[in-house]
């Protein structure tokens, strides 16, 4: 079981105020992974330090450290230039070496070295990109249906129109929003009601094909029936991606998560497989918040 | 109020708890007059309600009416002079006849100057200092002094403007410098305009960009810049009227009491060159009330009838542009 994100010390203030408390936590990938809690506990903090939009907010002091594919968020584009030419460096002893050996007819270095992580995040854009986010409030951008979704990919350099169109229907269908968008593709998407928007969300948070998809209690905006889908579609979705689920549902988190963390005071209490959590917690506060006593 | 609700109900329709004995199908008719009747308390609410709109619309009124009375007195005192020909004559005869085209000419150029300068300065500046400029000391300082720039008196620009363009910089007193000038003035209106028009986008809309992955100017380009741009427009326009008007910048660096400039053929439409000296409106206005005997007060009026309706017409025109705008708006 490899971690997709990983936590390790994590503390994050905005200016006097805590809003997490040296939290270590590893988020294994391809589950669905619950953050349940009280509000205030510093569940949406958590997420916002996955995509390192924690940097728009000018008061948070971040310490510690995420690690997104083995990469510290915090560090990402920021070395590479050196990274490459350490790598070129070596490439060019390797070579260096291989040509003196076939000059000197000896066996040369059996293959090139690659020091380099397989895809490594390149830029904080890239690892954006990588992250797809969804918050509580539904949000449509001032374009079309069509350009909401495919505003993504056209900043990722996809421009053919077919693969577009393919890529926009897919992403509408997973939403469940292409039945009742289909038809009026150029309407604004500032102009659905509050559900269809939260789903352009969610298909917007697709149309750059994350490999780690973050949902903050996403539910908020939604009719239960949609939101039932919704969460079907999530189930589906583990197979190709990790997920981080936030949410104040406890059911939710029950219904959908593999593994469960209780947050609660910006601390991280518990984690544990779901089942375990919600049947036989370690911690007494998570069994009476769990068990519907707090929060 | 006291009691329970449904006492209180009871009594409305003048019934006693428990009184209530009838058979199934039978209702009891409740007079809408018991429940809807305004009490006192709400009745004195409603007086103040409209006391508070008259006294709003009231003084909406009386900003209105000095508008329309000046430009009213403005038009009858004028009337005789206004003509076609006297928008498109120079004056003659020591400024006592003729009409004001050197002047009107030279206040279109130095407003089209001065905004050639000062709108792309300003919009770019005000596009950095609320898209990327962080919140330290250094933005404060920006700020601050963009505040202070747009509290400086006129007169005190136009000093600056002979320090720095007509002296320092050696462009004389000129078109050029006259410009440069009104740009400096106008620089902190622009700025501030932007930042207004930029600051309506919702914050929503950028984070969301930002989580797809896009850049701070991908963003800007995409979606803050489409939809802040008219705001912006309605600032330069209104900085144009403002910058039509002003006297005392002009004075000293590039306006002249009389300049012939040809009123006749194509060279009519662009008689000045950036070094000369050029004549203006509000300067004209100023010269004509105070240093020339015997104008004949048809012209004195006429002219500020003209410069009145410029700005005016400008104004309106930014208005409109808003109105158009803001009904397209997106959200």
């Amino acid at each position: 079981m490899n971690a997709s994100i990983r936590f390790s010390q994590v503390s994050v203030s905005y200016g006097p105020k805590a809003a997490l408390r040296d939290v270590t936590l590893e988020i294994p990938e391809k589950q669905i992974f619950g953050i349940i809690g009280p509000a205030n506990s510093g569940k949406t903090t958590l997420l916002k330090c996955i995509n390192r939009t924690i940097d728009f907010v000018p008061s948070a002091r971040v310490t510690g450290e995420v690690l997104v594919r083995g990469q510290n968020v915090f560090r990402v584009g920021r070395k590479q230039r050196w990274v490459a030419l350490a790598n070129l460096g070596k490439r060019g002893a390797w070579r260096t070496r291989a040509f003196l050996g076939r000059v000197l007819r000896k066996a040369g270095p059996a293959a090139p070295p690659d020091s380099r992580s397989p895809d490594p995040i390149r830029s904080v854009y890239d690892l954006r990109r990588r992250v797809g986010m969804v918050f509580p409030l539904p949000v449509g951008l001032p374009l079309s249906v069509y350009e909401n979704v495919a505003y993504a990919p056209r900043r990722a350099g996809i421009h053919d129109r077919h693969e577009l169109d393919a890529l926009v229907e897919k992403c509408l269908r997973q939403a469940m929003l292409w039945d009742e968008v289909k038809d009026r593709l150029d309407m604004l998407g500032t102009r659905l009601s509050g559900g269809q928007q939260q789903r352009l969300t969610l298909a917007r948070a697709l149309s750059h094909r994350p490999q780690i998809l973050c949902l903050d209690e996403f539910s908020i905006a939604i009719d239960p029936v949609t939101t039932m889908k919704i969460e079907d579609i999530l189930l589906e979705l583990k197979e190709q991606m990790t997920i981080v689920v936030a949410t104040n549902l406890v059911h939710q988190a029950r219904r959908l998560a593999d593994r469960t963390a209780f947050f609660s005071d910006s601390r991280l209490i518990e984690v544990d497989d779901t089942e375990t959590l919600f049947t036989r917690p370690a911690n007494r506060l998570t069994e009476r918040f769990v068990n519907g006593e707090f929060g | 109020m006291s009691g329970p609700p449904e006492q209180r109900t009871a009594a409305a329709c003048s019934l006693l708890p428990g009184e209530l004995d009838l058979q199934e199908g039978q209702a009891v008719p409740l007079a809408p007059r018991d429940i809807f009747t305004a009490s006192s308390l709400e009745r004195w609410k409603k007086v103040k309600e409209t006391i508070a709109k008259l006294v709003f619309m009231a003084m909406t009124m009386a900003l209105v009416l000095p508008v329309l009375c000046v430009f009213g007195y403005l038009v009858v005192k004028a009337w005789p002079v206004l003509s076609v020909s006297f928008l498109l004559e120079n004056p003659r005869e020591k400024m006592t006849a003729g009409g004001i085209w050197a002047p009107l000419v030279g206040t279109f150029s130095l407003v089209f100057l001065s905004l050639v300068v000062c709108a792309p300065v300003g919009i770019l500046a005000g596009i950095y200092l609320n898209e990327y400029a962080r919140d330290n000391w250094m933005t404060r300082i920006i700020n601050l002094a963009v505040m202070n720039l747009a509290g400086v008196p006129s007169i005190v620009h136009a000093l600056f403007g002979v320090g720095a363009f007509v002296l320092f910089a050696g462009m004389g007193r000129s078109l050029l410098a006259a410009s440069c000038t009104l740009a400096v003035m106008s620089l902190p209106v622009i700025i501030t305009a932007t930042r207004e028009a930029l600051n309506a986008v919702p914050r929503a809309f950028r984070e969301a960009c930002w989580n797809m992955g896009a850049t701070r100017w991908q963003t800007i380009r995409t979606i803050v810049l489409p939809n802040s741009i008219s705001g912006m427009l309605t600032g330069v326009i209104f900085e144009v009227a403002r910058a039509a008007g002003e006297t005392a910048p002009i004075l000293f660096t590039g306006a002249v009491f009389f300049t012939p400039v040809p009123d006749h053929g194509w060279s009519s439409f662009f008689p000045y060159r950036l070094g000369d000296r050029c004549m203006a409106l509000s300067m004209h206005l100023f010269t004509l009330a105070t240093q020339v005997r015997d104008v004949p007060e048809e012209t004195l009026y006429g002219t500020a009838v003209v410069l009145f309706g410029l700005v005016l017409a400008v104004n309106s025109l930014s208005i409109g542009l808003r109105a158009y705008l803001r009904s397209r708006k997106k959200w």
